[in-house]
């Protein structure tokens, strides 16, 4: 789109965004809430809405909302009650979702998020507790379609923002910094491919200066971070070109089309939209004591910016730098277990943003998936720190190698593969010797002044070892024979 | 307020129910009465009352996160209308 046309208008974004509760149990009954097992069978008489039965609140779920919450700095409400949002729909065993409307969990907070423009903090709207809904099939084939209520009452929070963002950019690394957040706090794994990490974005566009919103379109179905960036996009320029075009942007949901990057219509909302929401008469109301709460802050781990602002300030790296290494927990696990072996904090960066980056990325592997542990990379980086092997020895050669018998250690393996240096300076010296004694003229040469003949002694000496010599203890020991 | 037919079929929409002509007037008779009743109710000065929203004075009826009471799948789909072996199957509502 010409950025003359973009540049008229501003777009108004919020987000909504699912996060499946990493508990043993579902939200309000025992039935597992394990991901992938066989269909129908992680199912009780109360997920199943069987007549009679009565759900029971998961405290572990309250704990695990509670916390994020905290982390958003959201106000913790210490008294609330879960609502009735009535629909029908086939993956909805009661005909209605037990879900928070009056009174969520957590009320406002924030979330920073730095992008090109700048650093900006994201205002929230709410965090509220609600059930996960039923999966269901549609097979090409058949008349019917299944449904698998495995995934019925699964414990979810719902994250919703204030429709302060204007870049689909901003979308994006909101949404990134959630991922973050709850694979820091625990909470979530944060897999948007499996949907345990959901994100539904309203888009509207209005003239630049305007502080009227326009009609708002809501986008779902986006499965990955970069998905959602450009779901927003193209829907903010289909939005202009419908308003350039003098038409009516419709007030609806959307399905995002991964093969295109645009999205189709699902459903008008006001036609469907009436929940009739009211409180839910099964389930007492919930108090959170102030102990409670207490205890859930002093349980709170560090969080990814906290890490990187610690990162910065005790080693002094780069923005880039400290966002690799909090890129997951799992890499900010490894690289400060690896510092339990390494010294200089700059080395172990380097081998992890460097050669085990590129191998992990060639190998589509996570760090978590990495077979090495850090103490074996401690070893290896040990191996080039004393000057036994060289670095491009230890990364081309060695690592590979390690990475294929990952049980042994870097020592031997470099012993095996002959890539350790000859440090004694008694069998160097011996060879030193030799060198010079079968090339008598050339020592002549090099006396009367062609210098040039130090590269030549150096050929030798890396024939006769296969390359293995530490090339500063060489040049010692050739000055000391030729001067 | 009063539930006219228009109500009526919506909200029957909403809930996916089919409502037979025949008795459409017996409903909205007994839909009307029931409205009226809890109109009658707001009589009472309920100022400065807190809304009740559990008729038992209890709180934190909670559990802790353990896996029990699952149902088995021939268990779980034995009341199904209709079913395969592993799945529930509905009238197709997606293509």
């Amino acid at each position: 789109m010409d950025q003359e046309i973009r540049d008229k208008y501003q777009a108004v974004i919020g987000l909504e965004v699912h996060i499946q509760l990493l508990t043993r149990s579902k939200l309000f009954a025992g039935d597992s809430n394990r991901f992938g097992d066989e269909p129908n069978t992680n199912v009780s008489i109360i997920t199943l809405a069987h007549p009679g039965t009565l759900p029971k609140l998961n405290k572990r779920a309250l704990e695990l909302a509670i916390k994020m919450g905290l982390a958003c700095h959201s106000t913790i409400s210490q008294h609330m009650i879960f609502d009735r949002k009535n629909y029908f729909y086939p993956d909805l065993p009661k005909g209605y979702q037990l879900t928070q409307d009056s009174t969520p969990i957590c009320v406002g907070g924030k979330i920073g998020i730095a992008t090109h423009i700048g650093e900006r903090e994201i205002e929230l709207n709410r965090i509220h507790l609600e059930e996960d809904a039923g999966k269901s099939f549609h097979p090409h084939d058949a008349s019917e379609s299944l449904v698998d209520f495995n995934r019925a009452g699964t414990p979810l929070i719902e994250l919703v923002t204030e429709p302060t963002l204007h870049q689909p950019e901003e979308a994006y690394q909101l949404l990134a910094e959630i991922r973050k957040m709850v694979r820091f706090l625990e909470i979530c794994d944060g897999n948007m491919e499996q949907g345990s990490l959901r994100c539904d974005a309203n888009v509207s566009v209005r003239p630049a200066g305007s502080m009227e919103l326009g009609p708002k379109v809501e986008i779902k179905n986006m499965n990955s971070l970069r998905n959602v960036r450009r779901a927003i996009s193209q829907e903010i320029e289909r939005q202009i070109s419908l308003v350039e075009s003098g038409h009516a942007i419709a007030s609806e949901t959307r399905s995002f089309q991964e093969k295109t990057g645009g999205s189709v219509a699902m459903r008008t909302k006001e036609e469907l939209n009436d929940y009739r929401y009211f409180p839910d008469p099964d389930l007492s109301p919930v108090e959170i004591s102030d102990h409670w709460l207490q205890q859930i802050k002093e349980s709170m781990p560090k969080l990814p910016h906290q890490l990187k602002t610690e990162l910065q300030k005790d080693f002094g790296f780069s923005a880039d730098d400290v966002e690799f290494l909090t890129e997951s927990p799992e890499m900010y696990e490894y690289y400060t277990q690896t510092l339990e072996f390494v010294k200089d904090p700059v080395t172990a960066l380097n081998w992890l943003k460097g050669p085990i980056r590129s191998y992990t990325k060639d190998a589509n592997l996570t760090i978590a998936d990495l077979l090495l542990s850090p103490m074996q990379v401690g070893e290896l980086i040990a191996l080039v720190e004393e000057g036994a092997i060289s670095f491009s020895q230890a990364a081309q050669k060695l690592l590979p190698e390690l990475l294929q018998q990952p049980h042994s250690k870097p020592r031997d393996i470099a012993a095996s593969l002959g890539l350790l240096q000859i440090r004694d300076e008694n069998i160097l010296e011996e060879t030193v010797v030799e060198i010079l004694k079968a090339f008598p003229d050339k020592v002549e040469s090099f006396k009367n002044g062609k210098k040039g003949l130090l590269g030549f002694f150096m050929g030798q000496l890396m024939q006769r070892t296969d390359g293995n010599v530490d090339p500063k203890l060489a040049n010692e020991l050739f000055s000391k024979y030729l001067n | 307020m009063d539930i006219n037919e228009q109500t009526l079929h919506k909200i029957a929409h909403l809930a996916r129910l089919y409502i037979d002509e025949d008795h459409k007037e017996e409903i909205l008779n007994d839909l009307n009465d029931m409205i009226h009743w809890v109109e009658k109710l707001h009589e009472v000065d309920t100022e400065g009352v807190e809304p009740l929203t559990n008729m038992s004075q209890e709180v934190n009826s909670w559990r802790e996160d353990d896996v029990q009471a699952h149902i088995s799948r021939e268990q779980a789909l034995k009341n199904a209308p209709h079913s395969d072996s592993k799945f529930f199957k509905v009238p197709k509502f997606l293509k």
